[in-house]
């Protein structure tokens, strides 16, 4: 917590630095506005002006704010104008994407750990799979699932949630079910276990720190997958969506909301799962990686 | 008589700890003349790192007074009046051999038409020749230590300081490189800040034995040893030798009850 | 795990399964008579490749070589300047790792919009999408990467009375190396996924995203699939390329040794 001045400080001075950008890049519409109707701007004109622009190049923090509290706290959360209801789409989405990528995770790295030919083809593939742009496959998931019969855009969405996040959970598994060293195994084998016992009784457990501690980046994974997958197959519900239909409509204050919400509700959920990842170490004994 | 090269008064420090205040040192009191060997001995939290490192100017004592050269560590430590060769040796892996011994000449910017002379001078002291092309990472742990030692004395200081250099390392490597750090002392006569917790090292490398005790962190005895300058490695088991260690034994002890 | 790998075991066994898929596919969609528009075969794929080379250059040119690269590099040295910059204050340091390692968790793509209504639809507004992605992850990791150093080694730049910018270039400089890598490698993959989402929301009549999603809406699948194929490329050799020269320059870190 000794921190907590340090970031003070650096979240006030990126404040600052936004108030005096916005007043810069704003200005030059005010101006135009001012030219066009012959009218001269005094600096407290423009001071004014550039600060409650309706659609300004970019909004000032107060006014993302006050958008951010008329869009949450004064709208009815059934509200399609309402961020919380569109943010509820989007976690359920990334909750999705989560789940699913955290048993894709977890099961090939069983496969990989256990099997000499499961890493030897398995591996390479997944580290390839993390360096294909999943944006280009999105239309193609959306078109794929439909042809299944998933019926809705929350499946395909949840799936390149998943593509993301399966991969951190991947490596740390691997890492995990891999981390009992020689002595460990041999004492096992000094038991006569079978490989079933040493998967279950050492690998497993040992495996757990490593395990907690990816969940954290697989939950930002998927919530930054979640909103790809909103921008790029066209959806119509979600904080990505609504970053979508605020570019349509060159409504900036838009944009801005659903983008100060999704960094919201990342910071939240981030927040969340590490908490969770702490009590689970706690329960554990407190034994950090 | 000649002014000592380290001249230490009532040498005090106290950290300030989570637990309160911690007193490293208390009222050290050393001469340490050119030329001189000195170990420092004692069991750990005694403060013989603790010192050496006051000497060095990495800490700053909280009392009394410590001159190195007649200057503070302080400024000591800006004019690069020693060399430092610490527990571990710290060498550069994206550096070759020479390239480590090198390191100090850069920084201390020795002109470059020098710079092979020096490397090539450390590397015949410390018995490295051959193989300065090679990364750290492709020696064993002794030949790692004995190239931090040839960097330690590359810019030619005057004050050799060790921090249980050979501390990690196996009996028979660390006894060899007792007996080539001695040759390396008689041939460059250097001063010696040596810390160790090893007796038999401290008794056989000396001139002078500083055994320290814990709680607080203090001298409990200052040895001159008796043994003759040349030492071949039986000379541990000659009865001078014998009563020396004994006598550091005693000391350990002494602080141990107190 | 006891039988080391061979370099043909390496290559053969991703590549065996990789042929595999695409057979299975192949025949899955022949078999099964599934319409080219929902998943046209890999020789489908193929066909549009070969025959329609000229449009998926510039495409690639446009995207990648123009938006992506430009980003990457924009990105990547900002986000060094900041991190020399910063890392003399430390009271700053302490405060910006958390806010950035926060903003690096951020979906950032979500300013795509923005940035194209800034600066407009050609690839000026991609790069800066990129170069806002890039740029927190990629602090992070040199910020974390120029933090790397331990005591000692610190210690020993101390008494050659090193300063600051000595220390960073010759010490802390190479040690953050295989961060920054690290940091290229996540920034590689990002950078692709921001070209590409940009033009989503705007482009010239060229471009690997626009491509796609008008070939998507003529339902020409086998175009949509050329330029992922495309992509899929373009990104594993990015990062390959990263790979190729960390191992060069990084040859002395642990995880480069083998």
């Amino acid at each position: 917590m000794k921190n907590i001045l340090p970031i003070v400080t650096i979240v006030l001075a990126l404040i600052v630095i936004w108030y005096g950008a916005a007043f810069k890049m704003n200005s030059t519409w005010t101006y135009d506005q001012a030219a066009r109707a012959g009218t001269e701007v005094t600096f407290s004109d423009l001071l004014r002006d550039t600060m409650q622009q309706s659609r300004p190049l970019l909004p000032a923090p107060h006014q993302i704010a006050s958008e951010l509290w008329n869009t949450t706290v004064e709208k009815k959360i059934t509200s399609k104008r309402s961020m919380v209801y569109q943010g509820m789409i989007t976690l359920k989405t990334t909750l999705l994407g989560f789940v699913f990528g955290i048993v894709i995770g977890v099961a090939l790295a069983t496969v990989i750990v256990l099997s000499r030919v499961g890493r030897l083809t398995l591996m390479p593939w997944a580290i390839i799979s993390q360096t294909i742009p999943i944006v280009a496959l999105a239309p193609i998931i959306v078109v794929l699932s439909n042809a299944v019969g998933t019926g809705t855009l929350m499946v395909p969405k949840a799936i390149i949630a998943a593509y993301l996040s399966f991969y951190p959970v991947l490596v740390s598994m691997v890492k995990g079910l891999t981390s009992p060293d020689q002595m460990q195994l041999d004492l096992l084998r000094t038991y006569g276990a079978r490989q079933s016992d040493v998967f279950w009784k050492l690998r497993l457990p040992s495996s757990m720190p490593y395990f907690f501690a990816s969940l954290k980046v697989a939950v930002a994974a998927s919530f930054v997958g979640a909103v790809v997958a909103e921008l790029s197959t066209s959806a119509i519900s979600g904080l990505g969506a609504r970053m979508l239909i605020g570019s349509q409509f060159g409504e900036p204050m838009i944009m801005w909301a659903a983008l100060f919400a999704a960094a919201i509700l990342a910071g939240l959920l981030i927040f969340l799962v590490g908490s969770f990842e702490k009590a689970a170490r706690h329960l554990m004994g407190g034994r950090a990686l | 008589m000649k002014k000592p090269v380290i001249d230490a008064k009532g040498v005090d420090l106290t950290f300030q700890t989570n637990d309160g205040p911690v007193h490293a040192l208390k009222n050290v009191n050393l001469e340490i003349n050119k030329g001189d060997f000195v170990s420092f001995i004692g069991p750990s939290g005694c403060g013989k790192t603790t010192f050496l490192r006051c000497i060095a100017g990495l800490e700053t004592p909280t009392g009394g007074t410590l001159t190195v050269n007649g200057l503070t560590p302080e400024e000591a430590r800006k004019s690069r009046a020693y060399g430092y060769v610490f527990q571990a040796a710290g060498l550069y892996p994206w550096r070759t051999i020479r390239g480590n011994i090198q390191l100090p000449l850069e920084i201390m910017g020795f002109p470059k038409s020098e710079w092979k002379g020096h490397i090539d001078r450390v590397l015949d002291l410390v018995d490295l020749r051959g193989f300065g092309k090679k990364f750290p990472w492709q020696l064993s742990g002794g030949m790692q230590q004995r190239a931090s030692i040839a960097r330690a004395l590359a810019f030619d200081a005057d004050i050799l300081l060790m921090d249980e250099p050979f501390g990690a390392l196996d009996e028979i490597v660390r006894d060899k490189l007792n007996e080539e750090l001695l040759k390396l002392w008689a041939a460059t006569q250097k001063t010696i800040g040596f810390v160790t917790h090893s007796i038999p090292e401290a008794v056989y490398l000396s001139t002078k034995i500083v055994v320290m005790s814990p709680r607080p962190g203090r001298i409990t005895d200052v040895i001159e040893s008796t043994l003759p300058p040349d030492r071949p490695l039986d000379i541990r088991d000659s009865e001078e030798f014998i009563k020396i260690a004994h006598r550091v034994r005693e000391g350990l002890r002494a602080g141990h009850d107190a | 795990m006891t039988r080391s790998d061979t370099r043909a075991e390496q290559v053969l066994w991703p590549l065996g399964f990789g042929l595999l898929v695409l057979v299975l596919w192949e025949v899955g969609v022949r078999l099964f008579g599934v319409s080219p528009a929902i998943l046209p075969p890999p020789s489908a794929i193929l066909a549009a490749i070969l025959s329609s080379g000229p449009t998926l250059w510039e495409d690639w040119v446009q995207t990648v070589v123009k938006g992506a690269l430009n980003g990457l590099w924009m990105g990547t040295l900002a986000a060094l300047i900041l991190a020399v910059i910063i890392d003399r204050f430390v009271f700053l340091k302490r405060g910006l790792l958390p806010v950035a390692n926060f903003f690096a968790a951020l979906p950032i793509v979500g300013l795509a919009p923005i940035m194209v209504m800034w600066f407009g639809f050609d690839w000026q507004s991609k790069a800066a999408v990129v170069a806002v992605m890039v740029f927190f992850p990629m602090l992070v990791n040199i910020l974390g990467g120029l933090a790397a150093v331990d005591m000692m080694q610190r210690d020993l730049m101390r008494t050659y009375a090193a300063s600051h910018t000595q220390t960073l270039l010759k010490l802390r400089g190479p040690a953050a190396l295989p961060f920054l890598f690290n940091g290229l490698k996540i920034a590689t993959s990002l950078a692709l996924i921001g070209a590409i989402v940009a033009e989503y929301f705007g482009s010239p009549i060229r471009g690997m995203g626009f491509r796609i999603s008008t070939e998507m809406g003529r339902l020409a699948t086998d175009m949509v699939w050329a330029e992922i194929v495309v992509s899929a490329v373009t990104g594993t050799a990015l990062y390959g390329i990263v790979s190729a020269i960390e191992k060069r320059v990084t040859f002395w870190h642990p995880s480069q040794r083998g």
